[in-house]
């Protein structure tokens, strides 16, 4: 483990443990972009340039961004009476744990069967493009429709009511 | 004149005894068929009904002579056939018929006057709107009395006896919508039932100590040597042998059929009925019953007596039938029914039979049966006509001269009644009246009922006088005016009146026929006969008997024509006499206070039984049922339902209970989302460890 | 780019996918308000497509690109799908006046 990764690892790590355990939700919002930064820099680190630059754009700029504007209309700045945490928080705490355990012990099981580090791919966005439209066209297409159902079905479900006159 | 009861049996059975069984089914065949008819079609009935019973009376006239001219060629008639009818266990019960001299006679006699009396009553009952009713029972009776007679089975002849005994109870109630003949077929059905009862139990006893109940039975039957003797063996308390026990127990049947002195009260009730149902039943054939029984299982009775002694059960008969003789000839004096004074003299009359059985045995009772039947029925007949002619009265004080006015009727009936009353040596009744008082004479144990048997006789000519007197003599005193009947009623008289002197021919001392007939003897016609120590003596003593009854009433009733609401000539002298005797000595009240009333008593004890007790019972278990029934309804609405209803609720409330789980919170759902993943991600990865 | 020195395993990136997405589970799991569960979501999300990329590297044919289209679809639907729930907790919240995820049971039992 060469110490980028151990800072990157940090990074996002820390990151979402700020997200989850801290009180204000912009806060909260904030850190989560924290978290996205440092993994599109792991991304980077493994040489995904492609994915680590999308990683930023979409995450960081988009979806962070998505997260502060809904708390702000939804007054997320009040803080609940009775507390962040929800009544029955270690229930899901210990759960998370389990889960955690579960892919731990999977991961570190299987560490034999693993290759080690192969030669650095090269990645072109030429390549990219190519195997968006070839190969994964199909993909493509329908990630298209999606994201089209999804910008009209948010809009919809976020918009105003109109009132109903009989 | 006594007999010994040791028949040696002739086993082979002729044609006519094969044929025997038809003299009594034929008018029952009548009858039934009779039954069938419609009410219109009365010459039909009546002639299947005469036809029928002269059949009969061909059948027994070939029988008897069949049976005589056995006789006469010096062997014992005795045939028999008998059949199993059926079995259980190891024991029979058989039926069969015997034909004998004792049946013979009978059968003759029951036919002939029966046919009689049929002819006489198509006139009599002419104007009876029952015409084929009437011929119906009559049919069935005579047929059950032919049974009976020859009958060799005690339960055949018990069985045809009930019949006997019911078609007297239809035929005495025969106009049944009067009240008062309603109850006296009540009455006559129940008096002889009382009877009936004790018959009942010496059959059952005879049949359980011999097994049988067979007459005659090649040896074996119940009045056979074997039987006999084993009876007389046993002893049954009261000085007497089984066989003497039996025999009075049977006995006790005769005494209510033939009206002796307890059990007579039924039968100058049963007056109520027609007149030729009085003829034929209660004066020629049906009381008659009671005799010929005795007579029948007369061996039973005296078995065990000393030569020339008598058994304790025949002493019994004899004293009955002498105190029957005396009382009911006493209560006859007063009477002012035409009719209840000839019923109380046939009680009179069969109490002398009765004594005459048990005096001087089967031939000396029986005589006075046969002449007995003949004169009876002539004198009821004749009463039948008197009727008639007097346009249905029966009081004799509101008759009177009908000499001139029914002459037929008139001699007819004087011959009757001289015949009943022992007119000296013309007519029957002379000779069987003697014979039984000069079997009475020489009787070793008592004089006392030949006193009484003389008494009798003098009473009974006394009563009779009296009678015709008010009847034929004096002036006519009645509505209207008197008329002789129809040739169809007076003919029979006249025949009836033909063998009611005639018939004293076969039974005289000097030619004692009859006697020797029943006996097994031989008879011949020796005027020596008459000279038998005593017999002129006593002769002498019984005419002068008669003459003084007759003088008697002569003297008191003559030529006079008292009015009928005026009292009585001997009322007027004996008014203490008078009133006892005309209201039948009581007998009848007794009873009521007694008998009756216990019954009564005994029918509210079992009403309070009934209706208390076991209807108490039968509460008690409704109100069981009843509470068992709410017990139920409890358990079904309570608890079943109640159970039923609480598991819904339960299921329901369950229910609800469980969708609790579903919080609809979404975190929940995904807590038990990531549980389950880590669970099953565990158990894929512990499984495939190598 | 260049790895310097000794080349990180490939568990290591794995274990920090984990980690990462173990946090994620338990922020969505432990946390009252809707908007977090959401960002717990999108953690979760990012953990696999880190995953994705890890064995995209590791793996034997790394010029397929496969792994990398995966992920890159992966960001493309996660930033639909939370277009999507963000707008509906925005409609709830104007329909209840809350985000607190306890008190939206309309759909309990």
């Amino acid at each position: 483990m060469t110490p980028v990764f151990y800072l990157l690892a940090a990074l996002a790590l820390g990151g979402g443990l700020a997200a989850v355990l801290l009180k204000h939700l912009v806060h909260c919002a904030l850190a989560t972009t924290v978290a996205f930064a440092g993994l599109a820099l792991l991304f980077l680190q493994l040489d995904a340039q492609f994915a680590g630059f999308a990683q930023i754009l979409v995450y960081i700029g988009a979806v962070a961004i998505l997260i502060v504007f809904a708390i702000l209309l939804t007054r997320g700045s009040d803080l609940p009476k009775d507390g962040v945490f929800s009544r029955s928080w270690f229930i899901g705490l210990v759960i998370a744990a389990g889960v955690f355990a579960v892919l731990a012990w999977a991961v570190l099981e299987s560490v034999r069967a693993v290759p080690q580090q192969m030669a650095v791919p090269v990645v072109s966005v030429h390549d990219i493009g190519n195997a968006l439209v070839g190969r994964y066209v199909l993909p493509l297409e329908i990630v298209a429709l999606l994201l089209t159902a999804a910008t009209i079905g948010a809009v919809i479900v976020a918009m105003h009511e109109k009132e109903r006159r009989p | 004149m006594q007999e010994s009861a040791a028949f040696t049996p002739q086993f082979a059975a002729s044609t006519i005894t094969g044929i025997l069984w038809l003299i009594p089914v034929a008018p029952m065949v009548a009858s039934g068929v009779i039954a069938l008819l419609k009410q219109p079609r009365r010459k039909l009935a009546a002639s299947l009904a005469i036809g029928s019973l002269s059949i009969s009376l061909l059948l027994s006239f070939v029988a008897f002579c069949h049976v005589v001219a056995g006789w006469a060629h010096g062997g014992v008639v005795r045939e028999f056939v008998n059949f199993t009818w059926f079995r259980f266990g190891a024991s029979t019960v058989d039926l069969g018929w015997v034909l004998d001299p004792l049946a013979a006679i009978m059968i003759v006699m029951v036919s002939f006057v029966g046919l009689l009396i049929f002819i006489y009553s198509v006139g009599y009952m002419a104007h009876d709107e029952n015409f084929t009713r009437f011929f119906c029972f009559l049919s069935l009776f005579a047929g059950a009395m032919l049974g009976v007679v020859i009958s060799n089975s005690l339960l055949l002849l018990f069985m045809c006896w009930e019949i006997v005994g019911l078609t007297s109870y239809l035929l005495i109630g025969f106009w049944y919508q009067k009240p008062s003949a309603a109850a006296a077929a009540k009455k006559a059905f129940i008096t002889t039932r009382v009877g009936d009862v004790f018959f009942l139990l010496g059959i059952v006893w005879l049949f359980s100590q011999t097994g049988t109940l067979l007459f005659y039975n090649h040896g074996v039957g119940s009045l056979e040597g074997l039987a006999l003797v084993n009876l007389l063996s046993q002893h049954a308390g009261l000085g007497l042998s089984a066989a003497g026990a039996i025999g009075l127990l049977i006995f006790a049947g005769a005494v209510g059929k033939s009206g002796q002195l307890p059990l007579h009260v039924w039968l100058p009730d049963a007056m109520e009925g027609p007149t030729p149902v009085s003829a034929l039943i209660h004066a020629a054939t049906m009381v008659a019953a009671g005799v010929y029984l005795v007579a029948r299982v007369y061996p039973l009775m005296q078995i065990g007596a000393a030569p020339g002694g008598t058994t304790t059960a025949l002493t019994v008969v004899t004293w009955v039938g002498a105190s029957t003789a005396v009382f009911a000839a006493l209560i006859a004096v007063a009477q002012n029914d035409i009719k209840r004074i000839l019923a109380y003299s046939t009680i009179s009359q069969l109490g002398y039979m009765m004594a005459g059985l048990g005096l001087g045995g089967v031939a000396v009772g029986m005589f006075h049966l046969i002449t007995h039947a003949f004169f009876k029925a002539l004198l009821f007949l004749g009463a039948g006509s008197v009727i008639h002619g007097c346009h249905e009265e029966q009081d004799i004080r509101r008759m009177g001269g009908l000499k001139s006015d029914m002459p037929l009727t008139f001699v007819t009936y004087a011959i009757g009644m001289l015949a009943l009353c022992g007119f000296p040596i013309f007519f029957s009744g002379f000779w069987s009246k003697d014979g039984i008082l000069e079997a009475a004479q020489h009787w070793d144990l008592s004089k006392g009922p030949f006193y009484l048997l003389v008494f009798g006789a003098l009473l009974t000519a006394f009563y009779m006088t009296r009678q015709v007197c008010y009847v034929f003599f004096g002036h006519w005193r009645g509505h209207g005016s008197a008329h002789e009947s129809p040739k169809v009623m007076t003919l029979p008289l006249a025949i009836l009146a033909f063998f009611a002197i005639a018939l004293g021919v076969i039974g005289t001392p000097a030619w004692p026929w009859f006697h020797a007939f029943l006996s097994n003897r031989a008879a011949s016609f020796d005027l020596h006969g008459f000279a038998e120590p005593g017999l002129g003596l006593l002769m002498l003593g019984s005419s002068c008997v008669v003459f003084a009854g007759l003088g008697l009433g002569w003297w008191l009733y003559g030529n006079k024509s008292p009015k009928p609401e005026a009292p009585d000539a001997l009322e007027k002298s004996a008014p203490w006499l008078w009133k006892p005797l005309r209201d039948r000595l009581y007998i009848d009240e007794f009873y009521g206070v007694t008998v009756i009333a216990f019954y009564g008593w005994w029918a509210r004890v079992a009403d309070w039984l009934d209706r208390r007790v076991w209807g108490g019972i039968v509460a008690a278990i409704a109100w069981l049922f009843g509470l068992w029934a709410r017990l139920n309804r409890f358990l079904d609405v309570d608890w079943v339902d109640g159970g039923f209803d609480k598991t819904c609720e339960e299921i329901s409330s369950g229910g609800g209970l469980l969708s609790r789980v579903e919080g609809g919170r979404v975190q929940n759902y995904l807590r038990i989302l990531a549980a389950a993943v880590v669970a099953l991600v565990a158990i894929l990865l512990w499984s495939s460890r190598p | 780019m260049m790895s310097m020195g000794m080349t990180t395993p490939l568990a290591g990136y794995l274990l920090v996918a984990a980690m990462l997405f173990a946090i994620g589970l338990a922020g969505a799991l432990v946390r009252r308000n809707a908007i977090l569960v959401l960002i717990g979501i999108e953690l979760m999300l990012n953990a696999a497509n880190l995953n994705l990329i890890a064995f995209w590297r590791y793996g034997p044919h790394p010029e397929a690109l496969t792994g990398m289209m995966i992920a890159i679809f992966s960001i493309a639907v996660a930033a639909a799908e939370a277009a999507v729930g963000l707008g509906l907790v925005i409609a709830i919240h104007r329909h209840t006046d809350t985000t607190e995820l306890d008190k939206i049971n309309r759909m309990k039992g």
